[in-house]
């Protein structure tokens, strides 16, 4: 706890100490922030489409990490078995979309729940039998040697996280801004009986929605495997964290996605530096229950008046 | 007379009284008996959780929590404070009663998702807590708990067990189907079906809810402590998003909105991991497979579906 | 005395005007029609009148009390009840279920009772049941006693309603849109059976779309148009009124 520590730090050194420390959290608080936002960008894209909550989501994360450790394992280069690994994790997610959601669309919204946490069960059991129940590393994409900044260290494998992570977002809003089918998907978050007028075929959106948020839950199994290692359950946590994030930004929300992401990860970071490592875990569920009492829509959600 | 008998309250209640009663008969070891008593355990909690998700339309992924909360206090004041069992199960109903009537104003004023999330992160917290604070639960290993007694008599063994789990169930199930068969109940069913038509009628739709969400959340922390004697050793994992999900799955494979639902889901979901295990490293992929399956194929549950089907076919007859 | 007395009311979504500095009464014993083209404001109105919106400015008063900030099931037990346009009735229970729901302020809500079925609640259940039958035979879906909400047609559900707005006893009675979707001899039904309802003492409150429609039954008009009056009086003035001829030619 922080009772043994000095409320005003007056020698400069220690300041710099702190600061340090500090910036030390904020490193790895962003780097385990962008995993969170692109999970939950891939839960707010699903529903965006549907309305679905996808509970496998977690597991996409999974599958990416794994799949890759796997291929690099049968022999393939790095760069091959990421693709490989995306590529399958996208394929689940198109499945399941067309398996599983498309046939009980008209169901209730905890049925709908039940059926995607039956798949993440599936697909965890799946990964258990195919890979077993140990911890994996992946390599680092360029090496382990840290870099020192401001008196704290930042992996390189934290860079390439950020990194990747900017070239997703900035491409996501290329695609929604100029391509056909990225407009198809805002029109049809927007109002998708108004989209279906329009000619929009809301049932396709929601399965290429699946593929894309697959690929997302993916890349970020993947770029953030070489710093927590990963196993056939790390997509429950990552899965959870994801749709908090999702929800503190306001479901549905692209930009409140990545904020909450970022947001989530970085005062995870902070609390576990700080308060206690042993509730890290509790933090985003705290955060979102003092949301959720006091602003329930999320930090960036419209607040509406329901028509009656 | 033969009308009475077919009603579901009544007839229903006979049924589930002469299987508990003959059950035995079929029973050929312990085993069994603590697969039955299981059964009936998760069965009160989900009788309960049916009222709130299947009835009046409420999410919660959350009541593990509220069951490992009765659970640990039970076994904390017993086994650490030395209280007698039923004084402690007494106070873990008072703090259950408390800590989800607070949360349950601001939380039931959320639908859908939103209620699904803090739920869940309720339930998350509290199994956390109970993991971290080793000193007085025993962490993740888990802690032993003392037998229930009560004024000297030792409640002790699977049969003695069998029967009181039994005895609670028809009381619960009977108390469920009261609440259903009522104006709370149906003002309750009303929230589900539109809540501002139950509003402009006089419902205070908000009270019932958080009246409903502390009830249920009551059923899971009287189960908690009951478990946590019976077993004699609990771990966090009572507490866990897990065994919430578990009982949120045997309200929807059930049926929703079906108390006899609510049993058929309680007996499946407690058979079937048993008749899994021997599938070894398979559980996980059979298990989640039949779930998808069913609620693909059968979205409103086992028993209503089932039933329609009868009532279609016995239409189709005459 | 009047019964619903509106002071002032403005209501904004967003920053546009929904209603805008309405003002009038409503007294009691007398049909009262509020008509006006689509987006006037008329539904809008209700959903404050009943508690279901908060106004932005302005009051309202039942029997001389504020009814502003109070929640709609506290306006109910003060003996406001109301139909909705589009229907909400609960497809989850059966017909006369729903219209036992309309007699909750008048049973006994207890959830220990209930969970213990006391005789009392043995004894209240079997009375609303009857009344509730009673009513349905009253509004004329009788023959649905025994059916689920859920098998019933459109025009039949639009009198379910009104059952159970009547089994809560109100004063005042909302009904939004009664006629809407219905044929010209179930409209003529649902008006007979308005006028059956306000012959039992009972105020009612109508939202016409149609002004036709409602000309005939109604003792009283107002005429909203974007949220402001346009013109209120007797039918007869109504139908006189150069602004409301010009608004609905217009509007044609």
């Amino acid at each position: 706890m922080g009772a043994g520590r000095p409320l005003l730090v007056i020698t400069a050194g220690c300041s710099g100490i702190m600061f340090a420390e500090f910036l030390q959290y904020l490193f790895s608080g962003m780097t385990i922030g962008a995993t969170y936002a692109l999970v939950g960008l891939g839960f707010a894209i699903i529903y965006n489409a549907s309305h679905v909550i996808n509970f496998a989501q977690g597991e996409f994360v999974m599958i990416g990490g794994m799949a890759t450790v796997f291929l690099i394992h049968i022999g393939l280069p790095l760069p091959v078995a990421i693709l490989g690994a995306v590529a399958l994790a996208v394929v689940t997610g198109l499945a399941l979309e067309k398996l599983a959601v498309e046939p009980a669309r008209n169901a209730d919204v905890v049925t709908l729940i039940i059926i995607t946490i039956g798949a993440s069960i599936f697909l965890r059991g799946l990964a258990q039998v195919l890979w077993g129940k140990e911890f994996f590393a992946l390599p680092a994409f360029s090496g382990n040697d840290p870099i020192h900044l401001g008196g704290a260290t930042l992996l390189p494998q934290s860079l390439w996280v950020l990194g990747i992570t900017l070239a997703i977002v900035v491409a996501l809003a290329w695609f929604f801004k100029y391509t056909l089918i990225g407009k198809a998907i805002l029109a049809t978050a927007c109002n998708a009986d108004a989209a279906k007028m329009m000619g929009i075929n809301t049932q396709f959106i929601l399965f290429i929605s699946f593929g894309l948020s697959a690929l997302l839950g993916a890349v970020a199994g993947i770029i953030v495997a070489p710093i927590t290692l990963t196993s056939y359950d790390v997509g429950i946590m990552l899965g959870l964290k994801g749709f908090v994030a999702a929800v503190l930004g306001g479901l549905g929300s692209a930009v409140g996605a990545i904020v909450g992401g970022l947001l989530l990860g970085i005062i995870e970071a902070m609390a576990a530096g700080y308060i206690s490592s042993d509730y890290k875990d509790a933090v985003p569920f705290v955060i979102i229950l003092l949301i959720l009492f006091f602003l329930p829509s999320g930090l960036f959600g419209a607040r509406g008046t329901e028509r009656v | 007379m033969l009308a009475k008998l077919t009603h579901p309250r009544i007839g229903g209640l006979l049924i589930l009284s002469l299987i508990i009663a003959l059950l035995p008969l079929a029973l050929p070891n312990n085993y069994y008996y603590d697969v039955a008593i299981k059964i009936g355990i998760n069965a009160i909690v989900v009788v309960g959780l049916n009222l709130l998700i299947g009835y009046a339309g409420q999410i919660s992924l959350g009541h593990g929590g509220f069951f490992g909360l009765g659970a640990y206090t039970s076994g904390i004041l017993t086994a650490v404070y030395g209280w007698p069992p039923l004084l402690a199960l007494l106070t873990g109903v008072a703090v259950v009663g408390v800590l989800s009537f607070i949360v349950a104003r601001p939380i039931l004023r959320l639908t859908g998702h939103y209620l699904a999330m803090a739920t869940l992160g309720l339930g998350i917290i509290i199994s956390i807590v109970i993991s971290n604070e080793d000193w007085l639960t025993g962490g993740p290993d888990g802690m032993y708990v003392e037998p229930f007694t009560l004024l000297g008599w030792e409640l002790y063994g699977e049969k003695p067990w069998y029967w009181v789990i039994g005895a609670l169930l028809v009381i619960s199930v009977w108390m469920a189907m009261n609440i259903v068969d009522s104006p709370a109940g149906r003002a309750l069913r009303a929230v589900h079906g539109s809540e501002v038509a139950a509003q402009v009628v006089g419902v205070d739709t908000t009270g019932y809810k958080v009246l409903l969400f502390v009830v249920s959340a009551v059923f899971a922390s009287v189960m908690g402590s009951l478990f946590a004697h019976y077993s004699g050793f609990i771990t966090p994992a009572q507490a866990g998003f897990f065994h919430s999900i578990e009982l949120v799955t045997m309200v929807v494979l059930g049926g929703m909105a079906s108390t006899y639902g609510a049993l058929v889901g309680a007996v499946l979901l407690t058979v079937l991991p048993q008749l899994l295990s021997g599938f070894e490293d398979f559980e996980m992929v059979i298990f989640g497979l039949i779930l998808m399956l069913t609620l693909i194929f059968m979205p409103k549950g086992l028993v209503p579906t089932l039933t329609h089907k009868l009532k279609d076919w016995r239409g189709g007859r005459s | 005395m009047s019964l619903l007395r509106v002071e002032n009311l403005g209501k904004s979504f967003g920053g546009v005007d929904a209603i805008n500095d309405l003002s009038f009464t409503i007294a009691a014993n007398t049909i009262h029609a509020v008509i006006g083209p689509n987006g006037a404001g008329k539904t809008t109105l209700f959903n404050m009148i009943t508690g279901v919106y908060q106004p932005t400015r302005g009051d309202i008063f039942l029997d001389d009390a504020s009814t502003v900030g109070k929640p709609p099931h506290v306006l109910a037990s003060r003996g406001m009840s109301r139909t909705f346009q589009n229907l909400q009735v609960c497809m989850n229970m059966t017909a006369i279920e729903n219209v036992m729901v309309g007699r909750h302020l008048h049973l006994n809500r207890s959830f220990l009772a209930a969970m213990l079925r006391l005789p009392a609640i043995v004894r209240g259940d079997r009375q609303c049941r009857e009344k509730a039958a009673e009513l349905m035979e009253f509004v004329g879906v009788g023959q649905y006693i025994k059916t689920d909400a859920n098998a019933m047609p459109y025009g039949a559900l639009k009198r379910l309603e009104i059952a159970r707005a009547l089994a809560a006893e109100p004063k005042l009675l909302l009904l939004d849109e009664p006629a809407a979707g219905l044929n010209a001899k179930e409209t003529a039904e649902i008006d007979g059976l308005i006028q059956k309802i306000a012959a039992t003492g009972i105020t009612v409150v109508l939202v016409e779309h149609d002004m036709k429609l409602v000309m005939h039954i109604s003792d009283y008009l107002l005429v909203l148009d974007f949220g402001k009056k346009l013109a209120e009086g007797t039918p007869t003035e109504i139908r006189n009124n150069p602004e409301v001829i010009a608004a609905y030619l217009g509007a044609a």
